[in-house]
């Protein structure tokens, strides 16, 4: 029997179920049905449709794109049982969320929990609408895994920030509007000296250059800053507490990249399903290369695994509140696992997982050529592989430096 | 840890600081100094009945408490850490036998006593020194059954077997008709060839074709529950022992070569714990059963195989020596991996049932 108050929840509940229907016929063009758009990614340029348009702005102005973000900031202010019923209500007609990037990822978060509240105002509700791409000012030339070691210096001159030095793996910097950037306040003090400053990237002096990679895409920029003017209320949080705000965006970060929702869906088709369609099969149904086949069964089973321990950690810190240390642990087998199977698709698929363009080869083909070469990426930026070690082993396990 | 209810947490706990404080591995030393061939102390598994492990997955109106395969999994794993001897799992996989397969009248016989520890039992399986459980020879002919049973598991403990035979599960009682030859392995838990000649056998008959195939999901998953243990215990140990061990005038714990093997073992651990809570919260729901035993079985294997060399190796000299635990673990570890199915047995599981 359930209570007042039970019966009460659950007719709200299925209130908004009828809310976020309704919403849906009305706003979703049905043309982007099983879509994605390159809007929520930092692979590509802005060239949305009118669809796609029309679908990002019906979205922002709920601002259900971050559903369960504050509303008074352009959120949705949802629960989290409402955002999964929107989840669901979504999945159910082939919607997707059109908004995401760096801003709903990495930066809103991490500006929501720093940010003054003009910043927050300022910022936060463009973010909500889709309207402004970020990009990540972090990495410099010898700063990578040794992130505090950079040395982009913005010097204090009186009402603005004067900033000169180059970052680098900035990424989708040349189609982003703003940039979140780790600057150098203070050369006397290296994790201290380190603050946290927005930057326009029309700011005159402001110069990026895309650079090619492996894979042929150039999904990443080096970013120039010659002498341009920061105003002082960009800067977020305290003078010198760059260091502090930047681990904690890391942390959303690290807990996107190892997504193991996300991650699976970017894989797609079971492995054993395409080995099925490349390779021998009995009359049994079994793969007839029973090695391969053993390979096969050993990756799925830790796949599985991973995937359950990603389930897992979401239920735990949802249980004990915000992201945890876990995260580095989820980056770290994440990405390796997702390079095992690239690399073993190939042999699997053998010439055929390998063309780079032209005849002969579907776009699914290439594309996964593609994403086996970028996908070695993924083990090197967010914090390489050895960086989470030193992370697991300090933090978590708590083995110390040489004293 | 998955997201516990409170009265599992207070289970959990009761069982850590029982394995702790009065099951600690020098009680396991004992057990095995004292050469009694069931290689349990039989006061200890009266504590743990007293404290209601031993009914965990027993229905109430039996004698249990019904509080699920999750919770079951909790107190065998705070044993596993301590390698607390006992018949606890062979026990309680042979209570879910009954549990499927049983008449009303073989459960009102068998259960109340399980759940109460009065009675001790255990699964008898396998024919050979490989997990084979699709060529078994064992028939019965007349409500006797013949055929013999190799490396079963806490035999000497046991008065009631849950036989498998060419055509099903049978409860059989000890007695006549039953003998034992000892086999001694490196765990120094209760081993036995079990040999039985025209013994008096009740036929399980629910539960379906499936029947034997369901129990050794049972065991394969409260099995990977103990080894969860065991490879946190290795963890745990390792890692302390790291912290306080110093050479070239500095704390190993502080060398990057082994921080960095330390984090691969952290997050091998936590796949096992996944894998394993996963497969005992698949028993609970009863859905996807046989697919997440094989994932629980395997990872357990492979991370617990890995854990116990690392262990040994990270201890150096001294992981070598009977008088460090960590080499019971090693010793406990394959014995373990060898049960309900090896790592390869649970591949080609896992490979059927996802089609390929």
């Amino acid at each position: 029997m359930a209570t007042q108050a039970e019966i009460d929840t659950q007719s709200e509940e299925a209130a908004f179920r009828e809310e976020v229907k309704q919403f849906l016929a009305e706003n979703f063009p049905p043309e982007l049905k099983g879509k994605s758009n390159a809007l929520a990614s930092v692979e590509g340029p802005t060239n949305e449709n009118d669809a796609q348009a029309k679908w990002r702005k019906a979205m922002g102005s709920r601002g259900w794109g971050t559903p369960t973000w504050p509303k008074e900031y352009g959120g949705g202010g949802l629960s989290r049982k409402q955002a999964r019923i929107l989840n669901e209500e979504m999945a159910k007609v082939g919607a997707f969320n059109p908004i995401g990037g760096m801003g709903v990822m990495m930066f809103g978060p991490t500006l929501l929990e720093y940010g003054s509240e003009e910043q927050k105002k300022e910022h936060i509700p463009p973010i909500c609408r889709g309207e402004i791409r970020w990009c990540q000012g972090y990495s410099e030339p010898n700063a990578g895994s040794d992130l505090a070691n950079l040395q982009t210096m913005a010097e204090d001159k009186g009402d603005h920030y004067l900033v000169n030095g180059q970052k680098t793996w900035t990424s989708g910097g040349q189609w982003a509007d703003k940039c979140f950037c780790l600057v150098r306040t203070d050369r006397s003090d290296k994790h201290k000296g380190i603050s946290f400053l927005l930057i326009d990237m029309d700011t005159p002096g402001v110069e990026v250059r895309p650079i090619q990679m492996i894979s042929g895409m150039s999904p990443f920029c080096e970013t120039f800053f010659t002498d341009v003017k920061v105003p002082k209320e960009n800067l977020v949080g305290e003078e010198g507490q760059g260091w502090t705000i930047g681990k904690r965006l890391l942390q959303h970060e690290r807990t996107n990249l190892s997504g193991g929702g996300a991650m699976a869906r970017l894989m797609g088709a079971s492995m054993s399903d395409i080995a099925k369609k490349h390779l021998e099969v009995g009359e049994d149904g079994e793969l007839a290369d029973k090695v391969m086949r053993d390979r096969i069964a050993d990756f799925e089973i830790r796949w599985n695994s991973f995937l359950l321990t990603a389930r897992r950690a979401t239920e735990e810190s949802k249980a004990a509140g915000g992201v945890s240390d876990i995260a580095s642990v989820l980056k770290k087998l994440g990405t390796k696992l997702g390079q095992e199977r690239a690399e073993m698709l190939i042999e699997i698929m053998g010439y055929q997982a390998l063309g780079w363009e032209g005849e002969g080869f579907s776009d699914a083909e290439l594309a996964g050529t593609r994403g086996w070469l970028f996908g070695k990426a993924t083990t090197i930026y967010g914090g390489s592989t050895e960086i989470q070690n030193n992370i697991i082993a300090k933090r978590v396990l708590g083995m110390l430096d040489h004293q | 840890m998955a997201v516990l209810t409170e009265e599992q947490e207070m289970l959990r706990d009761m069982a850590r600081d029982w394995a702790s404080n009065e099951s600690p591995v020098t009680e396991f030393r004992k057990v095995r100094a004292s050469g009694d061939p069931k290689a349990y102390d039989e006061g200890a598994y009266g504590k743990m009945a007293d404290m209601g492990w031993t009914g965990v997955i027993v229905p109430e109106e039996h004698g249990g408490s019904d509080f699920g395969w999750l919770s079951a999994g909790l107190v065998v794993e705070e044993l596993g850490k301590t390698l607390t001897a006992s018949p606890l799992v062979a026990t309680t996989v042979a209570a879910s036998a009954i549990i499927l397969g049983g008449s009303d009248e073989q459960k009102a016989k068998y259960l109340p006593r399980l759940a109460s520890g009065e009675m001790v039992a255990t699964l008898a399986v396998d024919e050979g020194p490989r997990h084979a459980p699709e060529t078994i020879e064992t028939s019965v002919s007349g409500g006797k059954l013949s055929g013999t049973k190799a490396f079963v598991h806490e035999a000497h403990g046991a008065d009631l077997f849950v036989v498998a035979a060419k055509d099903g599960l049978y409860l059989v009682e000890k007695g006549e008709g039953v003998s034992l030859s000892t086999r001694k392995m490196t765990d120094q838990r209760s081993h036995a060839e079990v040999t039985f000649e025209g013994a008096g056998a009740d036929k399980l008959e629910g539960g379906g074709d499936g029947l034997l195939e369901d129990v050794l999901d049972r065991a394969r998953i409260l099995t990977a529950a103990e080894m969860l243990g065991m490879a946190q215990a290795v963890f745990d140990t390792t890692l302390d022992y790291l912290k306080q061990r110093v050479q070239f005038n500095q704390v190993l714990a502080t060398f990057q070569a082994l921080q960095h093997r330390m984090a691969d073992l952290f997050g091998d651990l936590a796949m096992m714990r996944s894998a394993v809570e996963g497969g005992l919260q698949a028993l609970d729901s009863g859905f996807g059963v046989a697919r997440a035993a094989s994932i629980a079985k395997a990872e357990a294997n492979r991370v617990l195989h890995t854990m116990s060399r690392e262990g040994i190796q990270l201890h150096g000299g001294i992981g070598m020596t009977d008088e460090y635990d960590v080499g019971f673990y090693l010793k406990r570890a394959r014995i373990l991996e060898n049960a309900w199915g090896s790592t390869s047995y649970l591949r080609d599981r896992f490979a059927r049932i996802g089609g390929y």
